[in-house]
């Protein structure tokens, strides 16, 4: 008989981006909660590039601060350079970068875990799931111990059955050295869980002092440095510089010369890797007419030389990457510390989930991050949150907290995963959001913090004061809708001097805010009575004048869309009895259950056809029910 | 419970109401063959008829067992029908008295009026057609002659969708340049430029245009051109009604006792169908019968696209002829006048019109003498008739027409964005709805396709 430990609320599988975000907002919640990682000394690690954010990546970080999640904060204590990018692009795709501290950045999170309330932090692997009539009972540790558990989520990245590829040598392992979770991978299948198999790789890391940064192009932070954290008020540190470089003609010819070499091109590889994440080989192969490709030198951290080499990752031979490295400008004389790897992992198919990210099967049993076929820490860390919370909402007997498209970035990952699947490695873009002026970067608390303080994940303090930053956005929009200034000598100068053109009666600054060549800061001239705000608060009641058209256009398509959403779809719906249906919809409607008529019109193979029948069919359901009430 | 729908009987004018020389009424239901059982008489019972065969008879009514019409019947039993339910249709002579008088009859016995569309929807709930489908049946069973059937059988085949699938594909590739510089900053790709957008947007939204403005056309194709004949008595309305629904239609037919009606012909000329509807005399009247065709001819000219004003060669110009150009003076833009009984014309008389109205066109409809002139003329006021179908994709379903128009809209407002100094975020957003409204006509998802072309075209990776 195994020893049996006392019971928890919620069990979370895995401290990776997903996992350590869950575990958080379940202890937070006030669930009593436990953590297994296979190695406490590589807890939120990052095994592939160091930063966090980018396009829609940056977004994600900024929901999950906003909901009451941790990975925000944490990039604040330990990023060594940040970046705005998109400044001039618009304000919908302006997104946040920063260079990470990678050590710092795992022992602030592991001390984070460490001090939480409700938290226990623990090493083991575990092998086995323990579900009994579809619900899920609780885990087993290799050493044969038993965990009950009300729910368990399951954030195992990549290592499930993890085999690493390098060249013509292959073998088991999980990424940067880890070892992989086989066990585990069997043991989901025996529950009758479907795996696919995706695949990642990761480029080379180079010791900084062999490298010649002379032959490349520096690239500085920005100053100030925006915070990720709605909490954090001021970051002001040193930055360290990240570098830019080009392949060769001769970087090309080697890679060319040896393609029969690279698993990819000889079969050795099996798993669909991302289309957005080609390794060099396949940047030469599919784009043979370019003649360099951009390579990015990026620090890991403080306390270390070793630098990563963004847009160089490859699956080649040792010797192959030695000269294809050795060909590049600066780094002639690289002294590589780590070989560059492909790595192939087991999966689930996200369409087995709820949007609740809870198994439609076994009950109680939630997953989140890689293991769902999303690639990135920040999508990680995002369903894990999510996760995190609807495990403790379940466990309240309360509903789920699902965020739709129209509401956040996390919501249109989600949706995307569990509602369309994903053959690849799932990676957030902007460009997949419908709604994206209304999903910024910037007004993230104003999506999310009420939400966030709702289930217990924001503090009444940090509510408070949300509160009150929205207000005075409020009121400086609505001071400057009413003030008009005349056109004064002053004021025709300030125009001229704008390039804008002159006024003959009177205007509203709000009105002269909206011209584009006139900034929220530069009215300062000509308005003496403005408050000095806060640079977020100021920019705010820029953006919102600014694109104040475009912004209540879409929100008028939000609610076009909410409507379809709102159109909830009985659990017990049987689409075997709906005449009409084309047997493709049936089958597709019957294994993915949609939870709303919108989610069913967003299944691929159900067409608009099928949601006019599925309409007429509800309509009918209900016009019956009534009928039998009355 | 498998069957949700409401499945009571249903019928309607299954062509166009006044569209063709034969009108088909179709009844849908359970209760189809019970009702035609009691309306139709022919050769043996109609219950005993086998499934799938058309009968000759006579509709009777019932109740003052007064023949209605003689038709044509068939009997179609479920499931094999375009409802999927027992399906009874009735041929019955053109003109939409006949076909309403039928209609009346059937609805008396408990049938209801379909709505308009109710038997594709029947057929597409049934799971006999998917959408697209349903929407080309509703075209091709509102076109009649050739031309128009032509127009919907090409975008059955896909003519249209190969056009929008063309724009489709610009608009996503410019999507493509502009999101991947959003997504992929870090990357040196050459950006776009607003004004290349705005060069390529405007480019599209021509072909837009182009495709909008056919609409118009499409609907005449569909529906018909309404071409009113008015003139006085005697000036030969009749005979030229007579005469150019004679020369082209398959069925005559004369219903007695509507004179002072307005008959309605439908004619089919080059191709392009015409409803003639004929009005009784425009001259002022005490007769009260009169007085109602009078008021019913005014209503009818307020409707037609075309007039033809009928002069007589013989008579010439008179009062009653000012008289009636007075009452029409405000349609004068669509009128034609055509001067018949050239055979028997009288020189001064036919001058003294020519002076009063400049431009006529001389007939004689007893000499078949300038028949061809006056056809040519009606075609022309089909708006762009030049249009050759053949070449010329044409837009006839409304839903179409309406998602163009908002992708135009949406491209508008990309270009008042561009030149108001927006920034691309934004501008690519009106793009991209104007994509997603042409991906609802073509069935394609925008999103996926522009993140499928930014992997195709640009090289990005870590």
């Amino acid at each position: 008989m195994s020893f049996v430990h006392e019971p928890y609320d919620v069990i979370v599988v895995g401290a990776g981006h997903a996992g350590c975000e869950a575990a958080l907002a379940a202890a937070r919640m006030g669930a009593k909660t436990a953590i297994f990682t296979m190695n406490l000394d590589s807890i939120a690690n990052m095994p592939c590039n160091p930063n966090i954010g980018g396009t829609a990546k940056g977004h994600l970080v900024r929901e999950i601060d906003a909901l009451g999640g941790e990975m925000g904060k944490c990039a604040d204590k330990t990023l060594i350079q940040s970046r705005t990018l998109n400044t001039a692009k618009g304000p919908a795709v302006y997104s946040l970068r920063a260079q990470i501290d990678r050590r710092s950045y795992q022992q602030v999170m592991k001390h984070t875990l460490e001090c939480q309330e409700n938290l226990h932090l623990c090493q083991a692997e575990i092998v086995d799931l323990v579900i009994r009539n579809n619900k899920i009972e609780g885990v087993k540790t290799h050493i044969g111990s038993f965990f009950p558990a009300r729910t368990v989520i399951l954030t195992t990245g990549t290592f499930l059955k993890g085999r690493i590829i390098i060249g013509d040598v292959s073998y088991d392992a999980g990424p940067d050295g880890l070892l992989p979770a086989n066990s585990l991978s069997e043991s989901l299948k025996r529950h009758g869980i479907e795996l696919m198999r995706f695949k990642t790789g990761t480029p080379a890391r180079i010791n900084r002092r062999s490298i010649d940064f002379s032959k490349m192009i520096e690239q500085p932070g920005d100053d100030p440095i925006v915070p990720f954290s709605f909490e954090t008020e001021k970051i002001e540190r040193e930055q360290i510089s990240c570098y830019l470089l080009y392949s060769t003609e001769d970087t090309h010819r080697i890679v060319r010369e040896n393609l029969h070499r690279s698993p990819l091109y000889s079969g050795t590889i099996e798993g669909i890797g991302p289309r957005y994440c080609p390794s060099f080989e396949d940047k030469i192969v599919k784009f043979a007419d370019k003649k360099q490709h951009q390579i990015f030198i990026e620090p890991m951290g403080l306390d270390t030389e070793e630098v990563y080499l963004q847009g160089f990752s490859t699956s080649m031979p040792e010797d192959v990457q030695h000269a294809m490295i050795k060909s590049l400008p600066g780094l002639e004389n690289a002294q590589i510390m780590r070989y560059a790897y492909a790595i192939e992992y087991d999966c689930l198919n996200p369409t087995d989930l709820k949007l609740s990210l809870e198994f439609k099967k076994i009950d109680g049993l939630f997953s989140a991050g890689q293991i769902n076929g999303s690639s990135g820490y920040e999508e990680a860390a995002a369903q894990g949150l999510m996760a995190g919370i609807n495990a403790v909402l379940k466990i309240r007997g309360e509903d789920p907290l699902i965020l739709d498209r129209s509401q956040a970035y996390i919501g249109v990952l989600i949706d995307d995963l569990v509602t369309k699947g994903t053959n690849e490695p799932y990676r957030m873009m902007t460009s997949r959001a419908e709604y994206r002026l209304h999903l910024r970067q910037d007004n993230a608390d104003a999506r999310l913090t009420p939400i966030g303080y709702k289930i217990g994940l924001i503090s009444e303090e940090r509510y408070r004061k949300f509160i009150k930053k929205q207000e005075a956005i409020k009121n400086e929009i609505e001071r400057l809708r009413k003030k008009t200034v005349p056109p004064s000598v002053k004021v025709i100068e300030f125009l001229d001097k704008y390039n804008s053109s002159r006024i003959k009666s009177g205007i509203k600054l709000y009105d002269l805010l909206k011209r584009p060549e006139i900034t929220y800061s530069s009215l300062k001239e000509i308005d003496n009575e403005m408050p000095d705000l806060p640079k977020v608060i100021a920019d705010e009641v820029s953006i919102l004048i600014k694109y104040e058209g475009y912004i209540a256009k879409q929100m008028q398509q939000i609610e076009q869309f909410k409507k379809m959403e709102e159109k909830m779809i009985p659990e017990d719906i049987n689409y075997d009895e709906i005449q009409g249906l084309r047997i493709e919809a049936k089958q597709k409607l019957a294994k993915l259950r949609p939870r709303s008529l919108g989610q069913a019109s967003r299944i691929s193979g159900v067409s608009p056809a099928d949601i006019s029948v599925l309409i007429i069919y509800l309509n009918a359901r209900s016009r019956r029910s009534k009928r039998n009430e009355g | 419970m498998a069957n949700i729908q409401d499945t009571d009987t249903i019928a309607a004018v299954a062509s166009a109401i006044g569209n063709a020389g034969i009108s088909i009424i179709r009844i849908s239901g359970s209760e189809a063959f019970n009702v035609a059982t009691k309306i139709f008489k022919g050769k043996g019972n109609f219950n005993e008829y086998s499934s799938h065969t058309i009968r000759y008879g006579k509709i009777i009514d019932p109740d003052t067992n007064e023949i209605i019409d003689e038709v044509l019947i068939s009997k179609m039993a479920a499931p094999k029908t375009y409802t999927t339910e027992d399906v009874v249709e009735i041929n019955c002579h053109g003109g939409f008295i006949t076909a309403k008088r039928i209609l009346d009859l059937l609805l008396r016995l408990g049938v209801r009026p379909a709505e308009a569309g109710e038997f594709t929807k029947r057929a597409f709930i049934n799971g006999r057609i998917d959408l697209v489908q349903a929407e080309a049946i509703a075209d091709l069973i509102g076109s009649i002659t050739e031309k128009s059937s032509k127009v919907a059988v090409t975008q059955l085949e896909g003519r249209l969708s190969q056009i929008l699938q063309r724009i489709r594909k610009s608009l996503v590739e410019i999507l493509a340049e502009i999101e991947v510089n959003l997504d992929y900053p870090e990357y040196d790709f050459e950006e776009v430029t607003i004004n290349q957008c705005v060069q390529i947007i405007n480019g599209i939204i021509g072909e837009l245009k182009n495709l909008i403005e056919s609409f118009d056309y499409g609907k005449v194709l569909r529906e018909g051109l309404n071409v009113a004949i008015i003139g006085k008595p005697n000036a030969g309305k009749s005979s030229l009604l007579n005469r150019l629904s004679g020369k082209n239609r398959a069925i005559v037919t004369d219903i007695p006792g509507t004179t002072r009606d307005v008959l309605e012909e439908y004619v089919n000329i080059q191709g392009v169908p015409i409803k003639l509807l004929d009005t009784a005399g425009l001259r002022e009247t005490s007769d009260v019968v009169e007085k109602i065709g009078v008021e019913k001819a005014l209503e009818v000219i307020d409707l037609a696209d075309l007039i033809l004003f009928v002069l007589d060669a013989h008579t010439g110009f008179e009062k009653e002829d000012s008289d009636i150009l007075e009452k029409v003076e405000d349609y004068y833009s669509k009128i034609l006048f055509v001067v018949n009984k050239t055979d028997k014309a009288d020189e001064e008389k036919l001058k003294e019109i020519k002076i009063k109205i400049p431009e006529i066109i001389e007939i004689s409809v007893l000499e078949d003498y300038g028949i061809d002139v006056l056809e040519k003329s009606i075609l022309q006021y089909v708006n762009k008739a030049e249009i050759d179908t053949d070449n010329q994709i044409i837009i006839t379903n409304a839903r179409h027409k309406k998602l163009l128009v908002e992708a135009l809209d949406c491209l508008k407002s990309a270009l008042s964005a561009a030149e108001a100094g927006m920034t691309l975020d934004l501008i690519s957003m009106d793009i991209k709805n104007a994509a997603e409204k042409i991906g609802f006509i073509t069935g394609h998802e925008i999103t996926e396709e522009v993140i499928m072309n930014i992997f195709e075209r640009f090289c990005i990776g870590k």
